[in-house]
């Protein structure tokens, strides 16, 4: 008897047979003389969460918008499986949102609410009553059925609001900014309630952000984008361990940013090795890419202030640079110090408290050793 | 607590009085034995008998209740519609126009409003009686009833329609399940403000009214043009009594509403 198949990696845009849900072809907006988005296409894939993440003003709640029916594209086509969306009306969509606000209506009791949208769909009453205790239970909401909005928490709210967008079994849910109005710590609680139970039903999430963290903790895929373009669409660790520019390395965490020039490669170096050169005096950075880079191109390193060890004493390692510490930031669990390496240039280097700080040996004016792999940083072009 | 002093006394006194003073006048003469209203002759109630028993003024007051609820539902329906329209349509060329249209009837002479009606329900051949009336009042209150209802719908959030729709409602079905019952409260104070406006124009209704149709303000005019009598004292202090009737309730009912709002906010912050 065959062996039954462990659980694939759910990842169908690696997958060329894949069809996906939501496809983007092409698609601009523009709003008189402001183009909100720009000439975009993205495939998004069933039972993805999928966040679309950026600054605001990037286009990033237009995109959900059109999703949910509530702007035209000016040019391009959006299909929901591979039907065009573009001429059907919000009420006609398979696709229900969750809005920043909530917009629970504030004269109907949370029963009313959630039902709100079954009572306009052909399904029977009996199902109705059935289908919103569902959506309670799964909530966590069944004690405040009778309330009204205003009754109730922030908390509660949020989740009255989710269980009304997801009453109606949409094929697409979206989440505009959906844990914005909450505080930090119940913000974290919910971020895992939402991916369980984006698991338990199996619906296609797209949720709009700001907070990378949010976007990082919560999405399979996270789309960057920048001024109506997608900057970057991968998982989040490709993001944050490669990011293809220094716009979303920069967006994404903190980052060392050291601008160079790529040295002519030394004899029987590996393939993928660079070297960059960025100082006249110091030895040059010994780094690894996937691309080839002409001598003399003008590129980035950056390096993530945790890859960078911090030591008292010349480590061996690839790359060493010493300095002296400006700057101590104790935020509990980790530290990150300030290191000036060469006039003007600071790197952040990150290292974990597992000692109190009273028996802390690294101190303001420290004279220190940096280093770090050949491995551990990105060359980027842009 | 601010301290009493003279000078807050007299111009507190000098205020209301000024305010008050004639009305209070009016109301005590309603009770005056004598036919001459400025002679006081001792107490009596004789006069609001009397008032009953006159077919003309109850007449005129029928009229005037038809066609203060007709035209004040009118103007409810339409001055909605449009401010609903102004708000929520955006900005489109010729907008300011549009708005200040709807606005212009506000600070437009009454005269002239009165008159423009006039010749135009002869020049469409419309007798004149309680519908015309009921249009002519349908009119200027409508533009009162749209600032009400557009300064609610300024701040009504409008993801909530948006919600409605996305949730399978057509546009109208989402004005009339979400946004109406949410709006209601403005409808209501514009359709009661409509209704008073209506219930005391003289002016705009003397020029459209019909000879069957006087309406309660013109009567008690060329009632008063005869001289004053003690009856007419004794009808104006029944809408006294009825106005201000409206008003403490209007107000105690708003008053405990937003008390109930606060103690179940009170309860969600506990929980």
């Amino acid at each position: 008897m065959a062996q039954p198949k462990p659980d694939a990696i759910f990842a169908p845009w690696d997958d060329p047979a894949a069809t996906p849900l939501i496809q983007f072809k092409n698609v601009t907006k523009r709003f008189g003389d402001f183009t909100a988005i720009d000439n975009l296409t993205l495939d998004i894939y069933a039972q993805e969460f999928f966040a679309l993440l950026g600054p605001s003003g990037c286009g990033k709640t237009t995109l959900m918008r059109m999703l949910g029916g509530f702007e035209t594209p000016t040019t391009g086509q959006i299909f929901l499986d591979g039907v065009d969306i573009g001429p059907v009306p919000p009420n006609e969509r398979p696709v229900n949102m969750m809005f920043q606000s909530y917009a629970l209506f504030p004269h109907l009791t949370v029963w009313d609410n959630i039902a709100f949208g079954l009572k306009r769909s052909d399904m029977h009453k009996d199902e109705i009553g059935d289908r919103v205790e569902k959506m309670l239970k799964l909530t966590q909401l069944e004690k405040f059925a009778k309330r009204k909005p205003h009754q109730i928490s922030g908390g509660q709210r949020q989740r009255v609001a989710l269980a009304r967008s997801l009453a109606k079994a949409p094929k697409l849910l979206l989440l505009d900014e959906p844990l914005g109005a909450l505080d930090k710590k119940l913000r974290h609680e919910t971020q895992f309630e939402l991916m369980d139970i984006q698991e338990t039903i199996g619906t296609t999430f797209v949720i709009v952000t700001h907070d990378q963290e949010e976007a990082m903790t919560v999405a399979s895929r996270v789309a960057v984008m920048v001024d109506g373009t997608l900057s970057q669409v991968a998982t989040p660790d490709q993001i944050y361990e490669a990011p293809n520019s220094t716009y979303v390395a920069d967006f994404i965490g903190d980052v060392n940013l050291i601008e160079g020039t790529v040295d002519v490669p030394e004899k029987n170096a590996a393939s993928d090795a660079v070297s960059i050169r960025w100082s006249a005096t110091e030895p040059a950075i010994k780094a690894t890419s996937d691309l080839t880079f002409g001598a003399a191109a003008t590129v980035h390193f950056a390096i993530r202030p945790e890859k960078v060890s911090i030591s008292t004493e010349a480590p061996e390692a690839d790359n060493v640079m010493s300095g002296k510490i400006l700057d101590i930031a104790y935020l509990g669990n980790i530290s990150t110090y300030h290191v000036e390496v060469a006039p003007g240039l600071i790197i952040k280097a990150q290292a974990t408290n597992v000692r109190r700080v009273s028996r802390r040996n690294l101190t303001w004016e420290d004279h220190v050793y940096l280093s770090w792999t050949d491995t551990a940083g990105v060359v980027l072009m842009t | 607590m601010r301290k009493f002093s003279w000078f807050n006394a007299t111009s507190l006194t000098f205020g209301f009085a000024f305010l008050y003073l004639p009305m209070l006048i009016l109301i005590i003469y309603s009770f005056n034995e004598s036919r001459l209203v400025t002679v006081w002759a001792g107490f009596s109630t004789k006069w609001y008998g009397e008032l009953f028993q006159n077919k003309a003024f109850l007449d005129a007051a029928k009229v005037t209740i038809k066609v203060a609820f007709w035209s004040s539902t009118l103007a409810t329906i339409l001055g909605t519609m449009a401010a609903y329209i102004m708000v929520r349509t955006g900005q489109f060329r010729g907008r300011g126009l549009f708005s200040g249209m709807i606005y212009a009837p506000l600070v437009m002479p009454e005269v002239i409003t009165g008159l423009s009606l006039l010749l135009f329900f002869i020049a469409i051949g419309l007798d004149r009686g309680v519908i015309t009336i009921v249009l002519a009042h349908t009119t200027f209150a409508m533009c009162y009833v749209s600032v009400v209802v557009t300064s609610r719908l300024v701040s009504f959030d409008q993801s909530l329609e948006e919600a409605a729709l996305d949730l399978g409602c057509t546009p109208f079905d989402a004005f009339r399940s979400v946004t109406l019952p949410i709006i209601m409260p403005a409808v209501i104070s514009g359709w009661l403000l409509a209704f008073t406006l209506s219930l005391d124009d003289l002016v705009i209704a003397s020029f459209t009214s019909g000879p069957s149709s006087t309406t309660l303000p013109i009567k008690i005019f060329s009632a008063v043009r005869l001289g004053v009598t003690p009856e007419i004292n004794a009808l104006s202090t029944i809408m006294i009594g009825l106005v201000t009737i409206g008003v403490i309730s209007a107000s105690l009912v708003s008053r405990s509403m937003s008390i109930k709002a606060k103690a179940d906010e009170r309860r969600a912050e506990q929980d």
